[in-house]
């Protein structure tokens, strides 16, 4: 694990700056939330971290790694896996498979051993599908294994995409809203799946929620953003305080 | 198997019994659980591998003989091998249900003077945690599922089940002998388990159970229903259950057959296709669940599956009245239930997992007759057992070609059956308790006069089968004296497919009422069939749509009772289901009538007044973490016309 530093990064896109000169730094093996209303930047900045976006200016380690300007393979062979906001997973395959192909970068057998079936090849998708089921257990996921997941509860989808990018063993974790749209119970389940991640597979957690009472809860640093600016940012009790961010959320009286 | 070996199995105890196992058949496989999608397998020997080291585990952190570990959690091999592990020193295993509530556990422990828990992961450690102060007797707490522990790894009150086995295991190396010693002190009259008792009323009742016990249950099973030690059987009931028990001790070590562990409990009924059991053992639910998947399959199948399914459903009843009453079938029927079973039969019941089933077993509480019907029509040869926990469960069953609906069957070979004058059905066997612990004045009232005292009413009829009415205490008179029994009726509402649970009221009144759950699977389905929008089940059950299709269901039950003071007066639909969370279920999911009374006590006042047609009522829903909140509704009462 190595941490992740934001260095004075701005994205725009034409006249208008989505994010402005924001930096951060993400501290291994802990949980990093990013809080702000709609708008404020807080996709487009995990968009840049995971490579999808190239900010117009600053730059974004990885450790050593500069991964400015990496695209998003290239994120995810340092270690860096993203669970989306709006799921992006296979509707029309199982459960199992969309996890198993999730893991096709590290299959890495020739044509000839994948036509025979033989070796290298079989050994390696043995050694996947056991990875695979280590998280399907994780997740507890064993009931849905075989199901479509065009055909599971949002609930269950959301918990397949948390999953899905688990099954690329990351170091490094980019959760956007893993709780939107779910029932009280659901919820609990995701935060208790995300405490496990980050101490059971020790894993650094960059989450992005709107859900305030699960971000202090669970958080162990917090960053708040606001029109493309970070606006406040410390530890859960620090944020609460802070005029600028009640401002922000709660608006001027 | 001979009588030899018979005599010599009922002088074991289950550790010794066990040992004989691995001494005969160590190669073979005894336990299989499926775990990261995978089956995997431990033999005889291997099985007896870790129950000597949990034994040996447990002698270090000074269990003694006759120490009480309790064991809490889903059905794993682990738990058997820490309750045999207990065993084989002497200690006394006992199973809690993992639904039990914190404050009822403690409650349990404290009445059990436990001395080690056993949880099988976070959820059950965590409950523990939450009473500690309250159990200081409790030594050790030894978890199997190390996920989330990472809080209590630093506290030496917790213990991996792992690093029992790593102390179990140097005890072992270092003296080897020490634990066969252990094993040989063993006598079969010896406690070996306290099972509790369901408990419809108060806290639950630990009645002791012997070695010999058990493995005398599995033996006499065995003299009716032969099983071969290469048969399949799928571990899905609460191991607190005597049910589950009467297996993994008494007929899996009697017998040598395979038990199989689920990967999850939601995942029971997947498993249970890849197994393809030989036997089971459930309660009605699990077969009411079955049938209703099944009717739910047809219902959504092509129109040439469901027309032949009913053309050959009807052949299929008809042929199995004949089966069930070893009787001898035209040719022309046997031939067309043939013909039916291969074309579609078959098929369903390979589809379900039940194929290689031989026998199916039902106890617990009673089945409509019906359901009986359907399973010997579709091929599955379903059979009533009736016992009570006080004789490790099983005590009567139907013998295969004689399976009459409405009794429970004849008494196994060593079983003895008397009616008392009150019309208590009383038994004798070597398989009766010594008693419950620590409760004298119980156990005598149990055991009066040397026999078992069921508390149940019941007769013996003229083929010698026994008919068991009702609780003693459950029976219930109108107030023209005249007696039902409420769950006798509440079954035949809930062989409906639309009713999932009903709660039968009559007691000293002019009549008989009910509160009905409607199915929400079969239901829900049924309202977008045919349009009918709805939100939550509170919506669903307030449809008058829904009322006028209860409205049938109950019309013809009431057209069928065999007695016109039986006939169901005045419903409603309830608008929750009842649930074990709510205290409003037993575990096993009985009634518990009396509390479902008191709380619902205006609903009851309005049934007896026919002048309400629909009444406001404030609902209480309680979430999990202990927050509740109201919501007003409207409900509504029917009356059936001509009763």
């Amino acid at each position: 694990m190595e941490p992740l530093n934001v260095k004075n990064i701005t994205l725009s896109f034409g006249g208008l700056n989505a994010l402005s000169r924001v930096s951060m730094a993400i501290e291994p093996g802990l949980i990093t939330s990013i809080i702000g209303p709609n708008g404020a930047g807080k996709t487009s900045l995990l968009n840049c971290i995971s490579g999808f976006y190239h900010p117009t200016k600053g730059e974004i380690f990885y450790g050593e790694k500069n991964l400015t300007h990496s695209s998003p393979h290239q994120v995810t062979k340092m270690g860096i896996a993203r669970a989306f906001q709006n799921l992006e997973l296979f509707g029309g395959l199982s459960v199992l498979d969309n996890l198993l192909l999730a893991r096709h970068t590290n299959l890495k057998y020739s044509f000839l051993h994948a036509a025979l079936y033989f070796g290298k090849a079989s050994r390696l998708e043995a050694e996947n599908r056991a990875y695979v089921e280590n998280v399907i257990d994780f997740m507890e996921l064993e009931p849905y294994r075989k199901s479509i997941v065009g055909n599971l509860s949002y609930g269950i989808q959301k918990r397949v995409e948390v999953a899905r990018a688990l099954t690329l063993d990351p170091e490094l974790l980019l959760l956007d809203e893993p709780m939107a749209g779910m029932n009280i119970e659901e919820k609990e389940d995701i935060v208790r799946f995300t405490m496990d991640i980050k101490q059971d597979r020790e894993t650094t957690i960059i989450l992005v929620e709107h859900d305030l009472g699960v971000v202090m809860d669970i958080s162990d640093q917090i960053y708040v953003l606001d029109f493309g600016r970070v606006i406040g940012s410390g530890t859960p009790e620090e944020v609460a305080s802070n005029p600028k961010v009640i401002e922000a959320y709660i608006g001027e009286d | 198997m001979d009588n030899d070996i018979k005599k010599h199995l009922t002088g074991l105890s289950i550790p010794q019994l066990l040992r004989w196992r691995v001494q005969n058949t160590g190669d073979k496989v005894a336990l299989r659980e499926k775990d990261f999608g995978c089956w995997n397998s431990y033999t005889w020997s291997q099985y007896y591998d870790h129950v000597r080291k949990v034994g040996l585990g447990l002698s270090k952190i000074e269990v003694k003989k006759n120490d009480i570990i309790a064991l809490i959690g889903d059905n794993i091999p682990e738990m058997l091998f820490m309750a045999l592990g207990a065993q084989s020193i002497g200690a006394i295993s006992a199973g809690i249900y993992q639904t039990t509530m914190p404050d009822e556990i403690a409650q349990l422990l404290a009445y059990m003077k436990v001395a080690v828990v056993f949880c099988n992961d976070q959820e059950q450690v965590d409950k523990i945690v939450e009473i500690r102060e309250q159990v200081p007797f409790v030594k050790k707490v030894i978890y199997e599922d190390p996920r989330g522990m990472r809080d209590y790894k630093t506290d030496d009150w917790f213990m991996y089940i792992e690093d029992l086995y790593e102390i179990g295991e140097n005890i072992h190396l270092e003296k080897p002998d020490l634990f066969e010693s252990f094993v040989d002190q063993g006598k079969p009259e010896d406690t070996c388990h306290l099972c509790l008792t369901s408990g419809t009323t108060g806290l639950p009742k630990g009645t002791m159970l012997t070695h010999k016990n058990y493995i005398s249950m599995g033996l006499q099973i065995t003299e009716v229903d032969t099983l071969e030690d290469t048969d399949e059987y799928v571990s899905f009931l609460p191991f607190a259950w005597i049910g589950e028990q009467m297996n993994s001790f008494g007929i899996a070590m009697a017998t040598g057959i395979t038990i199989n562990f689920p990967e999850s409990v939601e995942t029971a009924m997947e498993d249970l296709k890849e197994i393809g059991p030989h036997f089971m053992f459930g309660a009605p639910r699990i077969y009411e669940t079955i049938r209703s998947q099944i009717w739910l399959k047809i219902d959504e199948s092509y129109w040439l599956n469901r027309m032949l399914y009913n053309y050959f459903i009807k052949i299929g009843e008809k042929s199995a009245t004949y089966r069930m009453t070893g009787k001898k079938m035209p040719a022309g029927l046997r031939f067309k239930s043939w013909l039916g079973y291969q074309i579609i039969f078959r098929p369903l019941i390979n589809q379900i997992g039940l194929l290689r089933l031989r026998r199916a077993y039902t106890g617990g509480a009673a089945l409509g007759p019906e359901l009986f019907t359907f399973y010997q029509a579709i091929g599955v040869n379903l059979k009533q057992i009736y016992g009570q926990t006080e004789i490790v469960g099983i005590a009567y069953m139907h013998r295969d070609g004689d399976v009459r609906p409405d009794t429970v069957g004849k008494p196994l070979p060593d079983t003895r059956c008397k009616i008392s004058k009150e019309g208590e059905i009383l038994s004798k066997s070597p398989c009766v308790t010594p008693g419950y612990f620590e409760m004298p004045e119980k156990t005598k009232e149990l055991l009066e006069g040397g026999w078992l005292h069921s508390g149940d009413a019941g007769y013996i009829d003229e083929h010698g089968h026994l008919i068991v009415i009702d609780r003693l205490s459950d029976v219930m008179h109108n107030n023209r004296d005249e007696m039902f029994s409420p769950m006798f009726l509440e079954n035949k509402l809930k062989f409906s497919p639309y009713i999932k649970e009903a709660v039968i009221f009559g007691n000293k009144r002019d009549y008989v009422a009910s509160l009905i759950n409607i199915d929400p699977i079969v239901v829900g389905k049924w309202a977008e069939d045919r349009g009918i929008s709805y939100t939550t089940y509170m919506d669903l059950s307030a449809k008058p749509e829904v009322a006028e299709l209860i409205y049938d269901q109950v019309k013809e039950i009431n057209e069928r009772v065999e007695k016109e003071h039986f006939k169901i007066k005045r419903f409603a639909l309830l608008y929750k289901l009842l649930d074990m969370d709510d205290d409003e279920l037993t575990k096993t999911g009985k009634i518990r009538r009396k509390f479902v009374r008191e709380k619902y006590q205006n609903l009851y006042d309005a049934l007896y007044d026919e002048s309400i047609k629909e009444k406001e009522v404030e609902a209480m829903f309680q979430y999990q973490d202990g927050q509740s909140t109201a919501v007003k509704t409207k409900i509504s009462f029917y009356t059936m016309e001509g009763v």
